[in-house]
């Protein structure tokens, strides 16, 4: 199975250890994966904001990038949002017959990266351990838009030593929103506000998600209010190995 | 047909929803109240509707029934009024707020009573009404109306804005609508009684007593609706109080004043609906009363019944197929009790008679977003972190966050790609297409990552900018990235 | 062009893209949520109950005692009757019945109404009078302050969608779900505003019910 890693801009540019993090998971799996180095962005901020047709370069490109792969993960649930539901739509508004058909071809084969290891590859337990408390934050994107469920959490309680813990109200948004976050700062400060109690309140020293962009949001909210808990993205817990002689 | 200006809605004058959100944030009791409210009817709604293990099916059902009469609308609506008049009533169809206004007046007028009966109305909770303003326009003429729902009543005995569409006073608890009835009802007719407590069984027992004789004498009644079968004639009124039993059944004329989406193919059509809306809505298995009535009875309730349907920007929702989806909402609020948005802000910053994430994509259609009102109008789809639980919850699957997206791409395109934001959407498209400036991107935000950050982290910042530092801190970003990391480390890493 | 061509005109723009014939609806919804082999009485007793409404279960020979056993509980004793309430089954006692023509006023004056039902909804608990007789007009089960209701065991039906089937759109139809209630107060549900707030339910079913 040919493997493309998509990274996506904002963890390519913030969240390097993300990809290290996928790659090495994978590879401890036996699969080899590749970075195509043509990949940039999935379009999602212009989407997101209104600019459609600015965001319709990047969808050509994306399909373009990884048209020859079998699998394309992502470790970001939002992004492989995006791309699965808006790329055929912004395909199907503003681009030729030919790329829709591309875009329409790729769709099945791309995949967030807890949905690529449970379903395509039908693993749970990955060969990590990570001895500590640890808290998930299904963002909204995983939970509502991919509908992850119980993913997530499979792939956690397979992981040695770690103790899952429950945050309160779990499915309520954090209230990073992409450019909502800058728009709509008071809101979105006063939701974080409110995230951040109810993790500090399960009394993790780490939460985790499938998106860098909501644990960076929660992550800074938690560090201004000099809160210990550390934020670390999913894939960063399944390549932890402990202790674990290798 | 008619300028937008025309079409009430919106609070001319509302600040754009960023701006009214700062101020009503910074209420602490409004917060909490929302907080309890909402929190709530969360979980009686989850429960009821887990009840239903086909409630997908139900929800599948209500959409494709709403969406099926949207596409038919002209059909429906002229198979509905000819079935109304032949059960007795009149239908009347108004383009916009101030067509509708000036026909609900002159019904009014026309009712033969004394001067004094002609003077007061009483009413039923209606958005339609609401959105029309109709009541200042009655009182402008010299007509009293009388609000008689619960919360609808603590709007009005407060000169307030409701502030939710299911419990308009949603924003006020317990304490305060006390201390509202012990101060205004003795102004506006029977006095709440001395001692009156907060509790909520004595609050409901002051209106009742504030009401009673106005629902006993009242001659005209002005209601809104919830469905009206094309088939039967029949329009429904889906209530829990008895307000509107007394408003439907007591006056001797009944002014409906109806969205003209609110019409459904046919009576066995309720079957859907009368599962779905009282479950979504108070989180009950059935709402205490629906009345439904076809024209009129002779001997029974009001001698005329008078229809009016109203457009008032609908038809130019409709014309947007992406959009027009948001003409199915029943207005059960389900999405304002899961919005994250409206449960901090509250309703009033919605600048609009319908708040909440249906609001958002509700207002901006009727009113347009490039018109006089744009300002709040058009800052109403941006009101989202597209979080998705308001879609979940809809029972008839407005997909909420798809036409949020569609709103927001027309805002941008009427603004004409002049803004600032604009010609940096653009600088950053020319950018993420490609992998060479974005890897120069890459290394100038480490190095400025660099200069801004203490302790790898960034603070507060100035500018444009500190809308975000503000509340967070930002890891400055890494020396290295991905992509640079992978050129050195797999090199040729192609399989 | 009036108001209502021009409404028309514009709805018939704005949905030029709707095809004209259109695949039938998705129904795949149950007709009822009763549980096979449940008893749609006992649900419906149950159900009624759950909105802090009083539930009696009776059998056609004990529905006067049945009536003067409720109306007692209550201290009703001058009660609306409308036409059509079978008169053999008043009971016996110092109770005033008031049987229309009755004003609005009037009937704000007495302490309850008796009637009948057209059909009962087991899954909602759910009453609705058609204004047949024995119902009597809207106003009468409305004004009072206390609504006693009798319906039999065959009315009711087990769920909306067949109850629906029962009824007659043409009727003026009230779908009565417990006594009168509110939720605007924190949105939490209280009893008791301006229709009757007090709502009790005679069940009668052929037998004696285990």
């Amino acid at each position: 199975m040919r493997i493309a890693l998509f990274l996506t801009c904002f963890n390519d540019t913030m969240f390097p250890g993300t990809g290290r993090a996928v790659v090495e998971v994978l590879e401890r799996l036996g699969h080899t994966v590749d970075f195509p180095q043509e990949q940039t962005c999935c379009g999602q901020l212009h989407f997101n904001t209104g600019y459609r047709p600015d965001a319709v370069p990047l969808v050509a490109r994306f399909a373009r990038t990884f048209a020859d792969y079998d699998a394309v993960v992502t470790p970001s649930a939002s992004c492989a949002g995006m791309v699965k539901e808006n790329h055929p739509l912004l395909a199907a508004d503003y681009a030729p017959a030919g790329l829709q058909r591309e875009v329409a071809e790729l769709m099945p084969r791309v995949h967030e990266f807890t949905e690529f290891l449970t379903d395509v590859l039908g693993v749970t337990e990955v060969g990590a351990r990570f001895p500590h408390t640890v808290a998930y934050h299904p963002t909204c994107h995983s939970l509502r838009g991919l509908r992850l469920g119980e993913r997530p959490y499979q792939l956690l309680r397979a992981v040695k030593d770690l103790e899952l813990v429950e945050v309160p109200a779990a499915d309520s948004c954090c209230g990073f929103g992409g450019t909502f976050a800058v728009k709509n700062a008071d809101t979105s400060a006063a939701m974080l506000a409110d995230k951040a109690d109810t993790v500090r309140a399960a009394g993790a020293e780490v939460l985790c998600a499938a998106d860098n962009s909501c644990l960076l949001h929660i992550g800074g909210g938690l560090s201004r209010q000099g809160s210990p808990v550390r934020t670390m993205h999913l894939a960063e817990i399944l390549a932890a190995t402990e202790g674990v002689a290798r | 047909m008619t300028a937008p200006n025309d079409r009430g809605v919106v609070w001319l004058g509302s600040p754009a929803f960023p701006e009214a959100a700062r101020e009503a944030l910074k209420d602490g009791q409004l917060r909490a109240n929302l907080r309890r409210a909402t929190a709530t009817i969360r979980d009686k709604r989850l429960s009821v509707s887990a009840e239903l293990d086909d409630w997908e099916q139900l929800r599948d059902a209500a959409a494709a029934i709403k969406q099926h009469t949207a596409r038919h609308l002209d059909r429906y609506l002229v198979q509905l009024e000819e079935s109304v008049t032949a059960a007795g009533g009149t239908v009347h169809w108004a383009a916009d707020a101030a067509e509708a206004n000036r026909i609900v007046t002159e019904l009014v007028r026309a009712t033969g009573g004394s001067d004094d009966e002609t003077r007061e109305v009483v009413k039923v909770k209606s958005m339609a009404t609401q959105e029309i303003g109709l009541n200042e326009h009655l009182a402008e003429h010299g007509i009293t109306a009388y609000e008689t729902d619960l919360a609808e009543l603590i709007v009005q005995l407060g000169d307030d804005r409701p502030s939710h569409i299911l419990v308009p006073a949603i924003h006020k608890n317990r304490t305060e609508i006390r201390d509202l009835f012990a101060a205004e009802m003795g102004r506006h007719g029977i006095a709440a009684p001395e001692g009156l407590t907060d509790e909520p069984r004595a609050l409901a027992e002051a209106a009742r007593r504030h009401l009673r004789h106005k629902f006993l004498s009242a001659k005209v009644a002005v209601s809104g609706a919830n469905f009206a079968c094309a088939d039967t004639g029949t329009v429904l009124v889906v209530e829990s109080e008895g307000n509107g039993r007394m408003c439907l059944t007591l006056p001797e004329t009944l002014i409906t004043v109806m969205g003209i989406e609110k019409v459904i193919p046919s009576f066995a059509d309720l079957e859907v609906f009368l599962q779905l809306l009282p479950r979504s809505s108070t989180g009950e298995r059935m709402n205490p009363y629906t009345s439904a009535w076809s024209g009129t009875t002779e001997g029974d309730g009001p001698s005329a019944f008078h229809l009016v349907l109203l457009d008032n920007g609908r038809t130019d929702t409709l014309a947007d197929p992406v959009g027009r989806q948001a003409l199915g909402c029943i207005r059960c609020s389900a999405c304002l009790n899961v919005c994250p948005v409206f449960e901090r802000t509250g309703g009033h910053a919605y600048g609009s008679v319908y708040p909440g994430p249906i609001g958002a994509v509700l207002t901006p259609q009727l009113v347009g977003v490039d018109s006089d009102t744009k300002g709040a109008a058009a800052s109403l789809p941006f009101a989202s972190t597209l979080c998705g639980a308001c879609y979940d919850a809809c029972p008839v699957k407005i997909n909420i966050p798809e036409v949020l997206t569609h709103l927001r791409a027309k805002v941008v395109e009427a603004e004409g790609g002049r803004t600032v934001e604009a010609l940096a959407m653009k600088a950053a498209g020319k950018v993420l297409d490609s992998p060479r400036l974005l890897t120069a991107a890459q290394k100038a935000a480490a190095l400025g990552g660099k200069v801004l950050a203490r302790d790898g982290r960034i603070g507060r910042l100035p500018g444009p900018l500190h809308g975000w530092t503000d509340s967070r801190d930002t890891p400055a970003p890494p020396t290295e990235s991905f992509r640079s990391w992978w050129r050195k480390n797999r090199e040729g890493g192609t399989s | 062009m009036s108001s209502r061509e021009a409404i028309l005109a514009r709805i018939r723009a704005a949905v030029a893209d709707a095809p004209a014939e259109e695949p039938p609806l998705p129904r795949a919804y149950r007709r009822s949520h009763l549980a096979p082999g449940a008893d749609p009485v006992g649900l419906f007793a149950e159900r009624v109950a759950d909105y802090r409404a009083t539930v009696t279960r009776t059998d056609p020979a004990g529905l006067p005692a049945a009536l003067a056993a409720a109306l007692t509980a209550h201290g009703a004793r001058r009660l609306a009757v409308p036409a059509g309430f079978p008169a053999e089954l008043l009971p016996p006692g110092a109770w005033q019945w008031h049987h229309e023509p009755l004003t609005v006023p009037e009937l704000d004056g007495l302490d309850g109404s008796l009637t009948l039902a057209a059909v009962g909804i087991a899954v909602t608990g759910t009453l609705v009078l058609d204004a047949g007789p024995g119902h009597g007009r809207r106003a009468l089960s409305l004004v009072p302050d206390y609504h006693l209701c009798v319906i039999r065991a065959e009315q009711i039906a087990a769920d909306v969608p067949e109850a629906l089937t029962r009824l007659d759109p043409a009727r003026p139809l009230t779908f009565i779900s417990g006594p009168s209630a509110t939720s605007d107060i924190e949105l939490d549900r209280v009893e008791g505003v301006h229709g009757p707030r007090t709502l009790h339910v005679i069940i009668v079913e052929p037998r004696e019910p285990a």
